[in-house]
């Protein structure tokens, strides 16, 4: 007689098996300070992974210059996992970390949609997670282990309008958005709002998808309506493509845009185009503020070029993160061990970690590479923010503007 | 004779296995672990419920994320409309059992939309075949992604977060081991022969008296039906939801899926399933090479054993303790 | 009037790009009946090669006709020789086997060379040198064409009277037909089918690192994974056409970029992609062998 109703059963056992037998592995350490940092390093968003992490690593490393890579006598350790660019994926590799390498918290991601699927999982297991950049709203009322350390959406949005309208004093603006990224929507969304309220009228909204190639149907439509700007909330890898395309089809108003503009490589695909272009950034390369500075220059020292927003807001959720746990080594010593305690999961180590979460939303005055900034009640970066001005092939500070 | 008892107690003891092994996993399994096996799990209902339209029929059908996302809006929209009030207004009823229930209602929700979106998939394959089939169904695939992208009210593409995570133990496996059952029972079964006559011969198969059309229609109602059903399993256990996770490479995970385990072999989905979930977390260790001995290893897979692990074979007790199994499916 | 005209022009400029890369697709899939995924990860690698030879040559600090045809020339050139080699590694090996088998070597091949790519080349977009200064031609009535618009244009339609020519007025091109009708019968009148199935794939591989240098010209940024979309609508403009047909796949790739570029400026462009896919089960529902597709009466 076969048992073929048995096959699966077999099947499911033996999978339920080596999970268990691989389940403990990573239990039995040292006694250290391990931190988790997840993005896409593979797939079409690539480069938010990489800037993330090159953010943490010259974080890191300077922590290790200075004071030997320990705090509080612990060593840190950051392990950094790809999740592809996938939501799914976001919230398997955060649980690897947790759980596999037993990170006590975590550092990610730059993209909401992957951000909103691991916070889930942070918040449930205590562990704190400090999102570098990512701007939907929603991510921080996940819980109060979730902070992040730039802007929302709408701040940026409605600044911008505000901007717009009074500083350019526009009254006409159009509207090309890449559909696929909840950013860009979002910021379009809250700049539509903020742009009317401040008496203009939007006469067309496009949009586009990021990777798209061409543009020309989008801008000819835009080109039709005559507005005296483009709101255009994307991501660098499109806006100079589009800029090109813009000038080339005779559209000669000022482009405006969000923090998602910010790289090395924004002029180098857009070139001349870019002149006359406005973005608000979370800081201005030009600015003499030495810290500022010192980070660029320690940037480019290390990785051969000039950091993007996101290295930036990266470099300063690992530094915010350090002076934290500073803070709980100085203050509560008996707590910061639990935390770092290689007996990993102990209800010391849980209440440490809410600690930490706690020290990490009382953040207030650091005085960051991108800014000032104190978390607000909903754990949201509260600074300033800078729009920048693309003149003669360079950005230039333009104006700062307060929350 | 031992045929009809086990036929009382092989349901039964399923049931008992998944209610203990339910409660007892999330306990003792490392929660990385377990996340990893409930995307096997949820895996494995999409891989054997597209092997009834690849495997079994021989249809060509790349757009099986398109009904993934169907069930998966469909389901998260049902819960946070109806099946969370009800979990609420609830008293009395052990929350796991109401949560349950709550799902399950999802979960039909969900499937029942992505079989009519099969059924109207189904439609041209009465008058498409092959490839053209192929990129008719990527193409709906793609068309189901771009319309959730744009309506606002399922949270478009900012995506639909706050899902309760009502997807446990009991209900991803419950299910892979229904839609299991459902395969192989077809399998067996006279529908079952008409598909697999359809997949190697179809004007032969018309020839014999096969209604065909009827049958590639069901075949694709019935893997639209329980890929919907992933899709619940999967909204309900990420709690989050976004288009992107629904492209068309999704349709192309799962197809490799089908294809490594063996086209029409059931166990050979399984453990594909397994397999190509497991492969890529082992892989970790790798950083950026990982995607690339990836696809290297796929290639060298297709090349090595082009009919695939199991080919149309099935893995049987008996099979394992040193008879062959017969060649099913190959009728 | 002029913003349609625009419109008509911007289609048809975006279309010969399709019809570029759907060449390829069609040709491949006319003689292996295999969906060659892997075709839209060539045209990328046909930019990157592209970029590299442009710094080679020093074509993007003094631009000169001469070297953007020597840039263009050597892309196609080493992108034939790496269609060859994956032929010979992945697809020569699966040839017998069941059709969905080769089609997942296509896919895996597709992924290794993303992923190669991002290793190679890193994930961040580079930026293509401008190897031709761009100017604008004011065509009359406020319609604009860029040189670099009209160079894609120029070159596509050279490339497709070129191939036209070799596929129907030369030997090869005329094994290349036989190969096409019948594998058996091809090898019986003396031809020599792998050497036909290599030599279309490197033609085809070459046609796409074209598409991909003149895209990089007009929009000149490429990552790794630029190839993807365009190769999937190029298949889809490919069988609109009627695949396997080679003035399908142009008629097909113009139709496409029309369509898409009307869509986005008339109706919604947020439904851009998916009205490809629209027009696409239209058309195969109303005759299911393309636009340009012979019906094939079925074998029993």
């Amino acid at each position: 007689m076969k048992l073929r109703h048995g096959f699966m059963l077999v099947v499911a056992a033996l999978s339920a098996l080596t999970f268990a037998a691989g389940c403990g592995g990573g239990a039995g350490g040292k006694d250290e300070l391990v931190i988790g940092v997840y993005g896409s390093l593979t797939g079409g968003d690539a480069t938010f992974g990489e800037s993330t992490k090159m953010g943490v690593e010259l974080a890191l490393k300077q922590l290790t210059d200075a004071k030997g890579g320990k705090i509080g006598g612990l060593p840190v350790r950051a392990v950094v996992e790809d999740d592809q660019g996938k939501a799914e994926e976001a919230a398997t590799v955060v649980q690897k970390l947790i759980n596999q390498d037993r990170d006590i918290t975590v550092i990610g991601e730059v993209a909401s949609s992957r951000s909103l699927a691991a916070a889930p999982i942070c918040q449930a297991a205590g562990v704190p997670m400090i999102s570098p950049s990512s701007t939907n709203p929603k991510v921080t009322e996940v819980g109060d282990f979730i902070s992040r350390m730039c802007f929302i959406d709408p701040f940026q949005g409605i600044v911008m309008a505000k901007f717009a309208s009074g500083n350019l004093g526009v009254k006409k603006v159009a509207i090309l958005k890449d559909v696929k990224s909840d950013y860009s929507v979002g910021l379009a969304q809250f700049f539509t709002e903020g742009f009317k309220a401040a008496g203009g009228t939007i006469v067309a909204e496009q949009a586009y998808t990021a990777g798209d190639q061409d543009f020309s149907a989008q801008l000819t439509a835009i080109k039709a309506k005559s507005p005296d700007a483009i709101f255009l909330p994307g991501y660098y890898t499109e806006v100079g493509l589009i800029a090109r395309k813009a000038r080339e089809l005779g559209l000669t108003c000022p482009i405006l845009g969000g923090d998602g503009w910010e790289s090395e490589q924004l002029l180098e695909i857009g070139g001349e185009a870019l002149n006359g272009a406005y973005y608000s950034n979370h800081f201005a390369v030009d600015n003499p503020e030495p810290k500022l500075q010192a980070f660029l220059k320690d940037f480019r020292t290390q990785f051969g070029k000039d950091p993007d927003a996101i290295a930036g807001l990266a470099y300063d959720a690992a530094n915010v993160l350090f002076g934290c746990l500073e803070k709980l080594a100085a203050d509560e010593p008996a707590t910061f061990k639990a935390l770092g305690s290689a007996k990993a999961g102990t209800p010391e180590q849980k209440e440490a970690q809410k600690k930490l979460a706690a020290l990490i939303a009382a953040t207030k005055d650091y005085a960051g590479v991108t800014g000032v900034i104190t978390l607000d009640a909903n754990r949201n970066a509260n600074k300033p923010l800078v729009v920048l001005e693309i003149k003669g092939g360079k950005k230039v500070f333009n104006t700062s503007i307060n929350p | 004779m031992k045929r009809s008892l086990w036929r009382i107690v092989g349901p039964l003891v399923t049931i008992l296995a998944l209610v203990a092994l339910n409660v007892l996993l999330p306990r003792v399994v490392n929660p990385y672990h377990f996340q990893v096996l409930m995307l096997i799990g949820i895996n494995v209902v999409l891989a054997v419920s597209l092997n009834l339209v690849n495997g079994f029929t021989g249809q060509f059908s790349i757009g099986h994320a398109g009904f993934m996302a169907v069930g998966a809006y469909a389901s998260a929209m049902f819960t946070l409309k109806l099946g969370q009030p009800m979990v609420n207004s609830l008293h009395g009823v052990p929350l796991p059992v109401a949560q349950g229930i709550a799902l399950l209602l999802a979960l039909i929700a969900g499937g029942l939309l992505a079989a009519a979106a099969g059924w109207l998939v189904g439609l041209p394959s009465l008058r498409l075949r092959g490839d053209y089939l192929a990129i008719v169904t990527l193409g709906f695939g793609e068309i189901i992604r771009v319309v959730i992208l744009n309506v606002d009210a399922i949270g478009g593409a900012r995506g639909l977060p706050g899902i309760p995570q009502y997807s446990t133990f009991f209900w991803v496996f419950g299910a892979a081991v229904a839609v299991i059952m459902l395969a192989r029972n077809m399998a067996h079964s006279t529908h079952g022969r008409a598909l697999f006559a359809i997949r190697d011969d179809e004007v032969a198969a018309e020839a014999l008296g096969v209604d065909t059309t009827s049958y590639k229609v069901l075949a694709f109602v019935l893997g639209a039906f329980f890929a919907g059903v992933a899709g619940g399993l999967f909204a309900h256990f990420l709690s989050y939801l976004n288009p992107s996770s629904f492209t068309f490479l999704k349709s192309i995970e799962v197809i490799a899926m089908v294809v490594l385990g063996g086209m029409g072999s059931i166990s050979g989905s399984v453990i594909a399933a397994i397999v190509l979930t497991l492969m890529p977390e082992m892989l970790r260790g790798l950083k950026d090479y990982r995607m690339v001995i990836y696809a290297l290893m796929l290639i060298i897979l297709m090349i090595t054993r082009p009919q695939g692990l199991m080919g149309t074979r099935e893995v049987s007790l008996s099979g394992l303790f040193g008879k062959r199994g017969p060649a099913k499916g190959a009728a | 009037m002029s913003e349609f005209l625009q419109q008509l022009v911007n289609g048809i400029t975006w279309g010969s790009v399709y019809a570029l890369i759907a060449l390829g697709y069609t040709m491949v899939y006319g003689i292996l009946r295999l969906i060659n995924f892997a075709h839209g990860d060539v045209y990328m690698l046909g930019a990157f090669v592209g970029l590299y030879a442009s710094r080679w040559f020093h074509a993007g600090q003094e631009p000169s006709p001469l070297k953007a045809l020597l840039v263009l020339v050597t892309s196609m050139v080493i992108c034939a020789f790496l269609g060859l080699i994956i032929e010979r590694l992945a697809y020569k090996p699966v040839r017998k086997s069941p059709r969905l088998s080769a089609l997942i070597t296509a896919i895996g091949v597709s992924l290794l060379l993303e992923n190669g790519g991002v290793l190679l080349f890193g994930a961040s977009p580079r930026f293509f040198p401008q190897i031709v200064a761009q100017k604008n031609i004011q065509l009359g009535m406020g319609v604009v064409l860029s040189n670099q618009q009209l160079i894609v244009l120029t070159v596509s339609v050279v490339l497709m009277l070129a191939l036209r020519w070799l596929v129907l007025s030369t030997k090869v091109g005329k094994a290349m037909q036989a190969v096409s009708h019948n594998h058996m019968a091809a090898s019986l009148m003396g031809i020599s089918v792998d050497r036909i199935i290599t030599f279309t794939f490197m033609i085809g591989s070459a046609l796409a690192a074209a598409a991909g240098v003149l895209v990089a010209l007009q929009s000149p940024k490429i990552e790794p994974y630029m190839g993807i979309l365009p190769g999937l609508k190029a298949f889809v403009a490919a069988v609109l056409g009627g695949i396997g047909n080679i003035p399908g796949a142009v008629v097909g790739g113009l139709v496409m970029g029309i369509a898409e570029v009307l869509v986005t400026g008339y109706l919604s462009p947020t439904y851009r992609d998916a009205i490809a896919f629209v027009l696409l089960i239209v058309i195969l529902l109303v005759r299911p062998a393309g636009i340009f597709g012979k019906a094939v009466a079925e074998k029993v």
